[in-house]
């Protein structure tokens, strides 16, 4: 267990290396740091001078390991748009995100699973077919369409819900949480749909495949023929042998769904990461935009390890020793 | 005479496809009486595991049980609603599978599918549970259980987890056990440990067996009866010394003649030409009749019933076997007069 975690630390860094490399690469080659902090009439020796002090006359890999240092040390620089370390913006938005990610993700997955096995279970009745219909909707409609969609059910026409923003949040800490006062827990319902429905029905048809899979095998037929209850089969053994798949598939998109709420995040104008990223594009703010995909990738790493270590709480064959014989 | 334990009458079971209805059992019919070991034999395809699953009302669509009935202990089962079906499976009629590597659920400990499979099917409470497990494992060889009921599956080896799955098969005391090809996935060195646990436990318990196997040696050892399957039928049954010494059927003759060991003649039939037909194709009178060296005109037409011998041989309680040959009313002799 301990060589796996030093392995997995170290492909880690490894990532983050590569990474860290890339977004710097985009300090250089999207454009000029320097014209996007100076204005155009700023004489040519004051340009100069900005370029020392912003350490960009030194060799390229002295500016690499400069900026990776910092990074560590949760310093990605200023941002050019806000004027502000990048590092106090994403703490002032990374909750909205992490709140909307994690309302859509158990969203996805309660849903989705639940969904899944009734479709395998009940293969063949309406109910199956109506939830097979309603996985190509989430599959076939584009995100903003799905969120434009809902706000003119729930917000235009019946009212019920907000269309944007987080509703009233409560600090606690340094976190801003929209879970604790009623407004804000209604703002997450719209955009966590909207957000979670795509993984909703991915998750939904892997676990239905994984179901109908799993329910052919032999320890199945065999629980059936010790007289064990439906219930018993359907979501104690043949559910958990589904789950392996699922936890892969679940930890990749948690991922995808913080990395790229950026849609949802638009249409609902949350204040998130992912309208922060898309105003950094627009605004060619590379600070801003270099530590973003850091910090996803980060995420990603993160989720990964955690999959991994889920992986062997869920099967004992990864973590036990084999047959002993005889 | 007693109630049998098993009681199988005219059982037929079809699979309904798109293009035809095959019928893998035709009016299969049979006993098994208490205590009693019952062996069933054929070639492959012949529809041993069929029965097996329709007796327990396992068959899964698009197969069907399609006419018959299925009595345990006189009581008909093979028309009990669903949930009732469940409360007997596992604690009357105990199952073995023929693969014990795939049998046992690989996500949980051994000792937590016993318990589930107990208290499932007994008042008993977890604990109490966990002691007969533990007992059970015992009495199925697994030393130290204690040490060993925490495992999980693969663990185990195969002939460890095949004694595993006998002690679920018997864990609530059924009345019947089948047993379909229990040892045929396991190492020729611990099958003959298997058939001995298996043996043992059920002669303790007075427990009646259905045990499907391709192995004579294992018949001509277990068995106290056997029935020869063929195309969906029974085509022949008796005690096991009349069976496999004296076989009546041309079948049974060419398929005892196959094993050498239990070969005391020469004249038998070393080996039966052609193969088993398929279920789409199965010829009308008696199955056996292309494959047949002593087929006449009767058996292309004539579907020969499974009953006593009258001709050719003794008859001898329990024995049936279906072949014109021994019918007094179409024996090629009967023609001839
Ligand atoms: N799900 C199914 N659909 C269609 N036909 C089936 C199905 N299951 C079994 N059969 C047919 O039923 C017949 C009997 O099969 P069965 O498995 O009982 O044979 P068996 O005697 O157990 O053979 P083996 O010795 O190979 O285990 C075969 O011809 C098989 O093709
Ligand atoms: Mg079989």
């Amino acid at each position: 267990m301990l060589a796996f975690l030093v392995r997995r630390v170290l492909q880690a860094a490894g990532v983050f290396l590569a990474v860290g490399i890339i977004a710097f690469t985009m300090f250089r080659f999207v454009g000029d740091p320097v014209n996007q902090i100076v204005s155009i009439d700023t004489p040519y020796a004051e340009r100069l001078a900005v370029r020392q002090s912003l350490g960009l006359d030194d060799p390229v890999p002295v500016q690499i390991l400069r900026y990776l240092g910092r990074a560590l040390g949760g310093d990605f620089g200023i941002s050019y748009q806000f004027r502000q370390p990048v590092s106090a913006l994403f703490a002032e938005r990374l909750p909205a995100t992490l709140e909307l990610a994690l309302c859509a993700t158990v969203f996805a997955l309660g849903l989705g699973v639940l969904f899944g096995v009734v479709s395998a279970l009940r293969r063949g009745t309406a109910l199956a077919s109506a939830l097979n219909a309603l996985s190509l909707v989430g599959i076939s409609l584009p995100t903003f369409l799905i969120g434009i969609l809902l706000i003119y059910v729930f917000s235009e026409t019946f009212r019920l819900l907000p269309s944007f923003g987080r509703g009233d949040v409560v600090r606690v800490g340094g976190w801003t949480t929209g879970f604790l006062t009623p407004s804000g827990l209604k703002a997450l319902v719209l955009p966590s749909i909207t957000l979670g429905l795509f993984q909703l029905t991915l998750v939904m048809r892997l676990v239905r495949a994984e179901m109908l899979e799993v329910l052919r095998t032999d320890y199945i037929r065999f629980a059936r023929a010790r007289g064990l209850r439906s219930r018993t089969i359907h979501f104690r053994h043949a559910l958990k042998n589904t789950l392996i798949p699922v936890i892969t598939i679940a930890g990749l998109q948690l991922g995808s769904l913080i990395a790229f709420a950026i849609i949802t995040e638009t249409v609902f104008q949350w204040p998130g990461m992912g309208a922060l990223f898309l105003q950094a594009v627009q605004n060619v703010d590379i600070p801003i935009m270099a530590a973003y995909l850091l910090l996803v990738a980060g995420i990603f790493v993160v989720i990964n390890l955690t999959v991994d270590i889920l992986y062997t709480v869920v099967d004992p064959r990864l973590h036990v020793a084999g047959a002993t014989g005889g | 005479m007693t109630t049998p334990v098993l009681s199988v009458q005219d059982l037929t079971v079809e699979f309904v496809t798109r293009r035809a209805t095959l019928r893998a059992l035709d009016r299969v019919s049979f006993e098994i009486g208490p205590g009693e070991v019952l062996g069933v034999v054929g070639e492959s395809g012949a529809g041993k595991s069929v029965t097996g699953a329709a007796v327990i009302g396992l068959v899964d669509p698009p197969g069907r049980i399609a006419g018959g009935e299925v009595r345990l202990s006189g009581e008909r089962i093979d028309n009990l609603p669903a949930e009732q079906l469940r409360r007997v499976r596992g604690k009357r009629i105990g199952m073995i599978f023929q693969d014990p590597l795939t049998s046992l659920n690989p996500l949980f400990r051994i000792g937590d599918q016993l318990v589930e499979t107990i208290t499932t099917h007994t008042d008993l409470s977890a604990s109490a549970a966990r002691q007969r497990a533990l007992a059970l494992l015992t009495e199925v060889g697994i030393s130290a259980p204690e040490r060993r009921i925490d495992s999980y599956p693969h663990q185990f080896s195969g002939g460890m987890r095949q004694r595993v799955v006998i002690a679920l098969a018997l864990c609530a005391e059924p009345e019947l056990v089948i047993a379909d090809e229990p040892t045929t996935a396991l190492d020729v060195s611990v099958q003959a440990q298997i058939i001995t646990v298996l043996k043992r436990l059920c002669r303790d318990h007075g427990t009646a067996v259905m045990l499907v196997t391709h192995d004579m040696g294992v018949i001509g050892e277990t068995a106290d009866r056997v029935a020869v399957m063929y195309a969906g039928r029974v085509i022949e049954v008796g005690a096991v010394t009349d069976v496999v010494r004296h076989p009546l059927h041309p079948y049974a003759q060419g398929l005892m003649g196959a094993i050498p060991t239990l070969a005391d003649t020469a004249e038998r039939l070393a080996s039966i030409p052609g193969s088993m037909p398929r279920l789409s194709a199965i010829p009308p009178g008696c199955p056996f009749n292309p494959r047949c060296p002593y087929a006449y005109a009767p058996c292309t037409t004539i579907r020969p019933e499974l009953k006593p011998p009258g001709l050719r041989a003794p008859a001898v309680p329990g024995r049936k076997v279906a072949c014109h040959l021994y019918d007094p009313a179409l024996a090629p002799e009967a023609a001839a007069a």
